[in-house]
């Protein structure tokens, strides 16, 4: 039993199977990356670019690794801004690439939906490493992991995404795939940072953060875009820590057993404080361990299709 | 030279005028409308036109020609040959070109290039000096060129002091300012703000920047007197918007693009950029209220907005993709297939919205089918069923969201200043 799908665009639409299958094949690869030979053959012969139209660092490192632990050959290609304005299209870029023969691309761009037109000029499987606003799956698959991995379980859980969920691909990756889980999804942040029609995706929207740490289990705690929000989104970072900020105090004060997870990187005393950041970097550390997992696990059974 | 054609409905509901005859047309001019014996004209060439529908010549008054500055994608003479194909004898073009209609020269020369032309083009001129809203075009001189109009579209008049000024001043010129309605604070997203663009993730416009400018237009007619007309209206809360102003009787007019009343957001879930135009698709409720403006009259026409772009420029990535789509000859289509077969729109509305309201609105002489008149007509068959092919177009470029669509209706042939389009021709008559 495969995947339903060659591609991973993004968790919106991804059957609870494939969503099981992804989350069980990286346990086996978890594993492996704690022998001391963390290389396995799998993915021999089978050629992997990274297209990154868009600076990362976290995800494009854990891509990588995860692609080299699977022995496959990688190359990198990094570019940033409109493809015109650097005098080739993306198309006619993505089909120079392709003519090198790779199998599979992981795209990370700005503009939401070239995932999906990377499926329409090319051949070779797509994974998504996100797009615009849009999707993030693999981070949303590693979220998952990891909730799991500490929990238990993902049905039934109530977990909460806070922060600037409009401005973000985490967020949205989270809610779909959470959801196929079986789990309660809300969200909280201040009235400026939620998307219009949330609701209808069928997420409880909480303004309040001690309500919504009193009644989840999970807060999945975003980063605080500081140069982007600060005085149009939100009036300042020092209002946004003293409302919606996570502290000890809060965390004692209204639900002693809730799971702190962060995607990285944190800014401390924003969205977390020191204190809490410390108390949390266990797992926060542990979800980018588990990254390369997830993103193993994802090459690995796309890789194995045919 | 003369023509014949035999066996027409004549219907124009502005000279309450719904007969069956015949036309002869004598070097351009209406000479007979009566039943007519061909064997009496042997020199005529005969159209047999049993049962097809003879229509004073529609007019487009929303059309980006891209000439001059970006000729690649279209010229004036490309596009009035696409407005030919789709049914349309006249067109109003939009002053966002390089340079801009902002001087009499370039009015004239667009003019000048149109001017052997079936189709009449009218430049529509710059509110403001390189569009740029900050000095007033000269709207007099434009005007004394040809000009019928002022818009700076592609943007709304920065300002309302502009504006202001403009509706002042445009009195003396007698042609209304056209208004592209987007607030600019609120501006620069890549499809409607609904449920939709949360999930799709994509930057988003709301419906209310565009009402807002809606609003400021209308409190700015209604303050100086002066003449607006809101161009391309999407959203259901500006239809209302203009609707209590035209009650209030306030001098606004307003004109709807095809695609806003038969696609919504929902098309944009392919990321195909074909689907990407300002003002965005809307939603549903936006749709239905746009026909129901249409129905009762509240929006006065429509307009295609077509707005060709090359290929390279459409194939990029969505967010930094250009708005618009081509519209010219699948307006009349879409119209007739969805407005009139489907019942929301009688065949004399869809006249009055596609030829009579737009030349009314830029103060331009209607069409009269009359012996002694021009022949400026248009020529429809209500049931010529075909499946739209961008590839066989007239227009220089190609980008449409309906190619490969099925249409019931269209224009067989067009007819004005002295020359007939049948069958992808143009022959002098």
């Amino acid at each position: 039993m495969g995947l339903s799908s060659k591609h991973l665009l993004g968790l919106n639409g991804v059957p609870k199977e494939d969503i099981q299958l992804i989350l069980d094949t990286a346990i086996t690869f978890r594993e492996v990356l704690d022998r001391p030979i963390k290389k396995v053959p799998t993915l021999q012969g089978q050629t992997i670019v990274n297209l990154f139209f868009e600076n990362s660092t976290r995800t494009r490192l854990s891509f990588e690794l995860a692609e080299k632990r699977l022995s496959a050959d990688t190359m990198n290609f990094t570019k940033s801004g409109s493809s015109a304005a650097k005098g080739e299209s993306f198309k006619d870029t993505v089909r120079n690439i392709e003519a090198m023969k790779v199998d599979m691309i992981v795209c990370r761009h700005e503009s939401a939906g070239i995932p999906n037109y990377l499926t329409q000029i090319s051949n070779a499987k797509i994974i998504n490493a996100g797009d615009g606003l849009h999707e993030h799956p693999t981070q949303g698959l590693l979220d998952m992991y990891s909730i799991r991995e500490k929990v238990g379980k993902l049905e039934g859980l109530n977990i909460c995404i806070v922060g600037d969920i409009a401005h973000s691909r985490v967020a949205l990756s989270n809610i779909y795939g959470l959801k196929t889980m079986g789990a309660n999804v809300s969200v909280c942040g201040p009235t400026t940072m939620i998307p219009r029609k949330l609701e209808e995706l069928g997420v409880k929207v909480y303004h309040n953060i001690d309500k919504a740490m009193a009644e989840n289990d999970v807060l999945n705690v975003l980063r605080i875009q500081l140069e982007r929000d600060a005085g149009a989104l939100i009036p300042s970072v020092r209002e946004y820590h003293n409302y919606f900020g996570i502290t000890e105090e809060r965390i004692e004060k209204n639900n002693p057993n809730i799971l702190i997870m962060h995607p990285g990187p944190i800014n401390r005393g924003v969205e977390l404080s020191s204190e809490v950041a410390d108390g949390a970097s266990q797992i926060i550390l542990n979800q980018v361990t588990n990254g390369v997992a997830i993103r193993m696990a994802v090459l690995y059974l796309l890789g194995s299709k045919n | 030279m003369e023509i014949l054609l035999k066996g027409l409905r004549l219907l124009n509901p502005y000279q309450d005028l719904d007969i069956t005859s015949d036309i002869l047309i004598r070097d351009g001019v209406i000479e007979k409308i009566e039943k007519i014996d061909s064997s009496k004209f042997p020199e005529a060439k005969v159209y047999d036109l049993d049962g097809k529908i003879c229509v004073p010549g529609l007019y487009d008054m929303h059309v980006h020609l891209r000439e001059p500055g970006r000729e690649d994608k279209e010229t004036v003479i490309s596009g009035s040959n696409s407005a030919a194909a789709g049914g349309f004898t006249g067109i109003a073009c939009m002053p966002n070109t390089d340079p801009a209609i902002d001087s009499a020269e370039v009015v004239r020369f667009i003019i000048d290039r149109s001017k052997d032309h079936l189709v009449d083009v009218n430049p529509i001129g710059a509110v403001t000096k390189g569009r740029k809203g900050e000095a007033l075009a000269p709207m007099l001189e434009l005007t004394d060129a040809g000009a019928v109009g002022f818009s700076d579209d592609g943007t709304a008049v920065k300002t309302a002091s502009i504006l202001r000024n403009a509706l002042e001043y445009s009195k003396m010129a007698d042609a209304p300012i056209i208004e592209h309605c987007e607030d600019e604070s609120l501006a620069g997203g890549a499809m409607n703000e609904s449920f939709v663009s949360t999930e799709l993730g994509l930057p988003s416009i709301p419906t209310v920047a565009e009402d807002l400018i809606v609003m400021r237009g209308i409190l700015m007619a209604e303050y100086t007197g002066g003449k607006i007309h809101i161009a391309h209206i999407s959203s259901k809360r500006s239809v209302e918007l203009v609707r209590d102003a035209k009650q209030r009787g306030i001098d606004v007019t307003a004109e709807a693009a095809p695609h806003h009343f038969t696609l919504t957001d929902e098309s944009v879930r392919a990321f195909d950029t074909n689907y990407k135009m300002n003002p965005p698709l809307r939603e549903q409720k936006d749709v239905d209220a746009i026909i129901e403006g249409l129905q009762d009259g509240t929006i006065d026409c429509i307009a295609s907005d077509h707005a060709p772009h090359t290929i390279e420029e459409k194939e990029m990535e969505y967010i930094y993709a250009p708005n618009g789509i081509v519209g010219l000859e699948t307006q009349l289509a879409l119209t007739l297939t969805e407005l009139y077969h489907s019942g929301k729109l009688t065949l004399e509305q869809v006249i009055e919205k596609l030829s009579i309201n737009p030349r009314k609105i830029l103060n331009l002489e209607l069409p009269k089918i009359q012996v002694g008149e021009k022949a400026n007509l248009t020529i429809l068959d209500l049931e010529h069923k075909f499946k739209f092919a961008v590839k066989s177009s007239k227009s220089r470029s190609k980008n449409t969201p309906f190619d490969g669509r099925e249409f019931n209706g269209k224009a067989i042939a067009v007819i004005n200043n002295s020359q007939i389009y049948f069958e992808s021709k143009f022959i002098n008559i």
